[in-house]
């Protein structure tokens, strides 16, 4: 039900907005769209050693999307490359119907996307932000 | 013939499914509309004892299927009130009726000629033409929009020049739901000797339209839209114009003889038709725009009109939704995008859904136009003839269910 899906703990992460704005020389800068809707991320980035020292974000996108984003802006820094891939990996997992995986706690808002599940439609709103990540990454590389 | 929803909605067993739970609510029609019982027992009967390839085979079933064929050009013809059938050209779909008119008349096209749109245009009739430009140096230009949606056709003073090959705009934008004044466009282009194309994805599916009355050169829409299958669309020219053109797929059916030094291509819109035309498709369509004129489109016409009057109000008692595109009842198509503060459409239409009730949420393969409206998208109820105020209330009840959830 929608109601799963727009539980508190979404907003109180979409309205945080962790990341959101701009990093000043970026090493990377990607935006991603979601065609079905028009959805888009942009993304920047810097990277040191494989590891993420910077990052922000600017999305106009549904709840979401925006929660999702809020979600990586909160933890993302401090991060490998290798993590970010292996956590998108586990969401994209989580949202075709695996068990949670046995996340650290500071990934633990992760968990809140889990009704989506059932919204087939709605697992790229989830998504689309991680693919940004991975693709400023990937650029950067 | 007098016009009694219930019944009329019984037409449309659809209509009694329950989607979520809830009674279906269905407010999509412009993307696609339900086909009656009657359009689908057509294409039933069709398949069940005419099926075969149409215009080859001498045999009685192959007549039998060609002439099915042939009598659904006879029916977009007299939806679209023209006298000669061979000017309608069966396409997959209102795409690729832009499409083929882009390839085949955009090869006449030299650099430096003119092409103008409109800002509100479906992708379908922007990327063509992008095409185009990219192609053959073809110089494209926009009409842009007025506060409201509507086209600011002012501006054809000065974006229409002699270079101008086509003026290709919508019969009504599938965002706003603005129809456009055809009569300005028409003038406009035939102050020098420009042709008219009008995308009539949306209106077509609102009763017969009346094509020497437009006075446009080409006409383009789908099936899917007007109570038709999907897989089957028209593209209208004027024989004299197409005539003129070179064909645009090759293949069988569209030639008279192959030779290897070079082909006679058939005539009319044959040659346009290249391979086997979806002919069940084709048949059903020409079901459904028969179904379409025999309907009383006096009372269905009012019917809409109060629909539109009753939609108009209830949107507007909404905190913080504002419509985009006109809020007239004259003018419009009974389709109406609105945005909600700080409440994105996919969500909007995600909660909707939750209650049965189908709206779009998204861009509407209108991009041009929602950067003219600095959006990324809207919500859109989209009414077709069979919906009734049950669906708007439900609609009310669903957008104050979307803004407790969403607050």
């Amino acid at each position: 039900m929608s109601e799963n899906i727009y539980q508190q703990g979404i907003k109180v992460l979409a309205a945080a907005e962790h990341g959101a704005g701009h990093v000043e020389n970026a090493d990377a800068t990607v935006t991603q769209d979601n065609p079905l809707c028009g959805d888009r991320v942009t993304l920047e980035l810097k990277l040191q050693n494989g590891r993420i020292t910077a990052l922000s974000h600017n999305v106009r996108g549904c709840l979401l999307c925006r929660a999702a984003a809020s979600a990586i802006g909160e933890v993302a820094v401090g991060l490998l490359v290798a993590d970010v891939e292996a956590v998108q990996m586990e969401v994209a997992a989580m949202l075709k119907g695996e068990a949670l995986p046995d996340w650290p706690v500071r990934w633990q808002s992760l968990s809140l996307f889990k009704p989506v599940q059932a919204h087939k439609s709605r697992h790229n709103c989830v998504l689309l932000p991680f693919k940004a990540l991975i693709a400023a990454c990937s650029q950067r590389h | 013939m007098s016009f009694d929803i219930t019944e009329f909605r019984a037409q449309f067993p659809i209509l009694g499914s329950e989607v979520n739970g809830c009674r279906l609510r269905y407010l999509d029609n412009a993307s696609t509309t339900f086909m009656p019982t009657a359009v689908l027992a057509s294409m039933v009967e069709f398949e069940n004892s005419s099926r075969a390839n149409v215009s080859r085979a001498g045999h009685s079933l192959a007549s039998k299927a060609t002439d099915a064929y042939e009598q659904a050009r006879s029916s977009v013809a007299r939806y679209l009130n023209i006298e000669n059938a061979e000017e309608v050209i069966f396409t997959p779909g209102t795409t690729a009726a832009i499409n083929l008119l882009a390839y085949s008349f955009g090869s006449t096209f030299q650099p430096g000629d003119e092409v103008v749109v409109s800002l509100a245009e479906h992708h379908s009739n922007f990327v063509p033409w992008q095409l185009l430009r990219d192609r053959r140096g073809v110089h494209l230009k926009t009409i842009p929009l007025l506060a409201d949606g509507c086209l600011d056709l002012e501006t054809l003073d000065s974006l229409v020049t002699d270079r101008c090959k086509l003026i290709a705009v919508t019969h009504a934008s599938n965002v706003t739901g603005a129809i456009t004044d055809v009569d300005h466009v028409v003038a406009a282009a035939r102050r020098v000797g420009a042709q008219v194309l009008l995308d009539g994805a949306q209106a077509a599916a609102h009763g017969p339209v009346d094509l020497p009355a437009l006075g446009v050169d080409y006409y383009a829409f789908s099936g899917h839209k007007c109570f038709g299958p999907t897989g089957i669309g028209v593209l209208w020219g004027r024989q004299s114009l197409m005539g003129e053109l070179p064909p645009f797929m090759g293949g069988g059916g569209m030639v008279e003889r192959v030779t290897l030094e070079g082909n006679h291509y058939a005539q009319g819109a044959g040659c346009f038709e290249a391979g086997t035309p979806p002919i069940a498709q084709a048949v059903s369509l020409g079901a459904a725009l028969e179904w379409l004129l025999a309907l009383p489109w006096k009372e269905i016409r009012a019917h809409e009109r109060r629909l539109t009057r009753k939609m108009l109000h209830s949107l507007q008692t909404i905190p913080g939704l504002r419509i985009i595109g006109p809020c007239t009842e004259e003018g419009r198509l009974p389709l109406f995008s609105f945005d909600i503060d700080g409440m994105h459409p996919h969500d909007i239409c995600h909660i909707l859904d939750q209650q049965g009730i189908a709206l779009r949420g998204g861009h509407h393969c209108a991009q041009p136009l929602m950067d003219a409206f600095d959006l990324m998208a809207t919500s859109r109820a989209s009414l077709s003839i069979f919906n009734d105020e049950a669906d708007i209330d439900a609609l009310a009840e669903g957008l104050k269910q979307v803004i407790e959830v969403l607050s």
